[in-house]
């Protein structure tokens, strides 16, 4: 059953995803491309491109986005209510028990014990996306893209809005890789 | 009222890009100042409840608000708003994108594009790291090895932190108690 399978990759995602966006990226890596093998590490890449330029959360685009490749309409039904369904019984329950949240020590010790451990996770997203474990490695092959990330890079530091940057980096991609080899 | 919430989740969820933090001053503008759903207050201690719960805190956010407003229905309301702009764009984009990913412009740009998503998934770990102790950072270096070098799965890392946090919180109790 590839529903089940997919209600329950993105059921675990959406449980185990503290931390936000980046942090949820490396747990959404492990269960769609190195458990399941939904896909590739480099379709995985691209799909993070289209969740920077397009708007909402990026745990909701990759499960709408892998539920759809795998499964059709109905796959992106299931992964998009699957990765939800923690968010809204959790939340509820919280909203419910413990309101007064700011005083309350158990919550902000558990949050403690789990940054430096999501910190970890940002950087292995990160890792995977530049030196993938499986598959043929398609990133960071020339010295183009480290040119462009060292860019980025600094981008960021300076502010520098991320969707004008992915979006240069785009229109860069064509003019490199695209056009300037017709010329030659 | 149900409308009014779905509405504005629609609205917030449609120009959320780049994630939770970047729609932090729409939300803002939207929940407290124009429809006065929930005070400051009660907006600070929600983020801090958005981001200690899993799961995205945009559907959090929503799930919060939602449900102070109009209950359990009304966090289902603002839940279904916050989702459904990237569930039809993504939905659109994952129909057509296999037809054009083979194309040579295409896939120039995605090419660049990829380096570039590493830089920006890159970029706030120097603020996340900086001020933080030794064995903290420690920590936080052995888990992107687990996971990155060895394939572990994060959840078991991030289960692990979970009973770590509780058992703290559980000894510094039990010595509150006895002190």
């Amino acid at each position: 059953m590839i529903y089940l399978q997919i209600f329950f990759s993105y059921l675990k995602i959406g449980f185990f995803g503290f931390g936000g966006g980046y942090a949820m990226l490396s747990l959404i890596q492990n269960e769609i491309v190195e458990q399941r093998g939904w896909l590739t590490a480099t379709q995985f890449a691209d799909i993070v491109a289209i969740s920077q330029i397009t708007p909402g959360p990026i745990a909701i685009n990759s499960a709408t986005y892998i539920g759809y490749t795998v499964a059709g309409l109905g796959g992106s039904v299931v992964a998009t209510f699957a990765v939800c369904l923690p968010s809204l019984t959790l939340m509820l329950l919280l909203t419910l028990f413990f309101l007064r949240h700011r005083e309350n020590r158990v919550i902000q010790s558990v949050m403690k014990a789990v940054t430096p451990i999501v910190v970890g996770m940002i950087a292995s997203a990160a890792l995977l996306l530049m030196f993938p474990r499986s598959g043929e490695n398609e990133n960071f092959t020339d010295i183009w893209s480290w040119l462009l990330f060292a860019a980025c890079l600094y981008g960021s530091y300076r502010k520098v809005n991320p969707i004008l940057m992915i979006l240069l980096s785009a229109a860069a991609g064509v003019v490199i890789y695209a056009i300037a080899p017709m010329i030659q | 009222m149900l409308l009014q919430l779905f509405t504005t989740f629609f609205k917030i969820g449609l120009f959320c890009f780049g994630g939770g933090f970047a729609m932090i001053p729409l939300i803002e503008r939207e929940v407290i100042e124009r429809w006065q759903w929930i005070n400051r207050k009660d907006f600070l201690d929600m983020l801090v409840l958005a981001q200690s719960t899993p799961g995205p805190v945009a559907v959090n956010t929503a799930v919060f608000v939602g449900y102070k407003t109009a209950g359990v229905v009304g966090a289902i309301a603002a839940t279904l708003g916050t989702v459904l702009p990237s569930f039809i764009v993504i939905l659109v984009v994952a129909m057509f994108f296999a037809e054009v990913r083979d194309n040579r412009y295409v896939d120039a740009a995605f090419r660049a594009m990829r380096p570039a998503v590493v830089a920006l998934i890159i970029a706030p770990l120097v603020g996340l790291v900086r001020g933080s102790k030794w064995y903290m950072m420690a920590i936080s270096a052995a888990v992107a090895l687990l996971v990155w070098y060895c394939g572990l799965s994060p959840v078991y890392l991030i289960a692990a932190g979970v009973v770590v946090g509780l058992a703290i919180a559980l000894y510094s109790y039990r010595k509150g108690v006895q002190q």
